[in-house]
């Protein structure tokens, strides 16, 4: 054990990196970042065990290590394969993985019901983001899609088994992060569904992490159903103390209201830190947060439009010109809109707003 | 001095004869210009009775168009009002109740929906947008009005008419050109 740990050197799409032995390739490649690193959709780096299910992160392997340079006949999922001393993978690079990955997503639309403009993921999801980076324009797709009627599993969250991509992460979520495991995978091969054990309600501590770690729409948070598309809301960045979690959030904001509260996610997408349901569901007021400032959106994002930063508003002369008079209000478009009413407030709603919430 | 152009004309300023100072043969030439167009094919048209074809590409005010059971076809999902350069659009979503699935055609509808036409610049990319085909941009220009108050439109008079109870109204909403593009193979 007095031995110095020796660091393995592996080429990614021609880019060399030093990482430790027991490194997956597809950590080796977020260590580089950028477009090398390969899409997951069911890895996750935070939850042990996660990966090797979904096939999009395969990559091509030209050369196994510097002791046995033969490459590796199949391309692999980078996600379950560690690194040897010397090991050339090729990603972006690689004709092979281009075209598998086309496959693979192609295969995790079939069933997929693309509902995106009904969805409360959209604009954060990572399969609109892998179908439009790696995906074909049509489907070629022409059975009965399958399909599941959505279901409620506790009060907060909202299961869509039709839009499942079937990555596990929320099991994974359950085992790890929860006391006691009470949903899983029913079923087999196609008819292979997530639900609990006789409709039987989620309600551990930090079962919420669940909406946060689903890479599609499948589980949603009740509570912000309908509410907004989430480009419309501003994301800041705040805290609470809180007993049971780190208390570190990202708040969803319109206006002053606070619409949806999730855990805050990193360059991969991943959870930075899980937050318990008390600061998700709970705590949707302005007043119990801290708000440390606006959280920074990757600008290719849809959520980081209209969002205008580092904006040099020109000088205001009308009011110089005018003695001090301010310009006349022609008028206010509060006045008349039918939108956004003050006394309609949607964050108080408790699930999606109906008809009778608009009247 | 050298003219810049060989199209130059030098002005003759020459003191005007005693026939050419009558008019009388300037004063028939012109006339008789504007007596030949009495007999010429009449440019303009008009208007109120008479109206021009719109062309295929016309944009004019928007319609939220309905299906073919009179169901509304917008979802709310938010994508006109992100694509709008101008920001005119805004909506509200709600969810759709059991019992109400003969008025709206997804389980999301618009609860509210909003067009500020003083914003609105006619560039056709919310109906570019829309992946339900629900908002189209209609044969109508927006009628003059001394009140700002009534370019805000709400969805009552966005909605396209239903078809099935008023489906003359429905067809002289979607106006010339559905009909023309339906022709096509």
């Amino acid at each position: 054990m007095s031995e110095e740990k020796k660091l393995f050197k592996v080429t990614i799409d021609n880019i060399t990196v030093e990482v430790e032995p027991g490194t997956t390739v597809l950590m080796a490649a977020r260590k580089i970042g950028g477009e090398v690193a390969p899409p997951a959709m069911c890895f996750y780096s935070k939850l042990e065990g996660s990966g090797g299910k979904c096939r999009t992160c395969l990559v091509e392997v030209a050369a196994g290590s510097t002791a046995d340079p033969r490459p590796m006949p199949k391309l692999v999922a980078s996600c379950r394969t560690n690194v040897m001393d010397g090991m050339i993978v090729k990603n972006i690079t690689s004709e092979r993985v281009v075209d598998a990955r086309k496959g693979v997503v192609e295969i995790l639309l079939i069933n997929h019901p693309l509902d995106c403009p009904i969805c409360d993921q959209a604009g954060e999801c990572h399969l609109q983001d892998l179908g439009y980076d790696h995906g074909a324009e049509g489907t070629r797709y022409e059975f009965k899609r399958r399909t599941f009627k959505k279901e409620d599993i506790g009060p907060y969250i909202q299961l869509h088994m039709t839009r499942c991509i079937l990555c596990y992460r929320c099991t994974y979520v359950a085992d790890q992060l929860t006391n006691k495991r009470v949903h899983g995978i029913v079923e087999r091969g196609d008819h292979a569904a997530i639900s609990t054990y006789i409709s039987k309600a989620i309600e551990n501590d930090f079962s919420g992490n669940m909406i946060d770690v689903c890479p599609v729409g499948a589980l949603t948070d009740k509570t912000f159903r309908f509410k907004n598309r989430v480009w419309f809301l501003k994301p800041v960045n705040a805290h609470r103390d809180c007993t049971k979690c780190s208390g570190k959030v990202t708040l969803w904001n319109r206006g002053d209201e606070v619409f949806r509260v999730t855990a805050r996610k990193d360059q991969w997408g991943e959870v930075e830190e899980f937050i318990c349901n008390t600061c998700r569901f709970d705590k949707k007021e302005t007043k119990d947060w801290v708000i440390e400032g606006p959280t920074l959106v990757n600008r290719h994002s849809v959520v980081s439009q209209g969002h205008y930063t580092g904006l040099e508003m020109p000088k205001e002369t009308i009011q110089e010109v005018m003695n001090g008079r301010k310009p006349k209000l022609l008028m206010n478009i509060h006045d008349v809109s039918e939108v956004n009413k003050p006394e309609i407030d949607l964050s108080a709603i408790q699930g999606p707003a109906h008809s009778e919430d608009f009247k | 001095m050298e003219s810049l152009t060989k199209r130059v004309k030098v002005l003759e300023r020459k003191p005007m004869t005693m026939v050419e100072s009558w008019y009388l043969l300037n004063i028939i030439k012109g006339m008789a210009i504007t007596f030949s167009h009495i007999f010429k094919r009449n440019p303009t048209v008009k208007y109120p009775e008479q109206k021009r074809p719109f062309s295929p590409v016309f944009r004019g005010l928007q319609i939220l168009n309905r299906d073919e059971e009179g169901r509304e076809r917008c979802t709310a999902c938010g994508l006109c009002a992100v694509a709008c350069p101008a920001e005119a659009i805004t909506m509200e979503a709600a969810e759709r109740k059991e019992g109400e699935e003969h008025l709206y055609k997804e389980e999301k509808y618009a609860a509210k929906y909003e067009i500020n036409m003083l914003r609105c610049i006619f560039c056709g990319l919310c109906e570019e947008a829309c992946p339900k085909d629900a908002i189209y941009l209609s044969e109508t220009f927006a009628p003059a009005n001394f009140q700002r108050q009534t370019f805000i439109y709400g969805k009552e008079d966005l909605l396209i008419p239903d078809p099935v109870s008023d489906p003359e109204g429905f067809a002289k909403a979607r106006g010339s050109r559905a009909t023309l593009n339906e022709q096509k193979p």
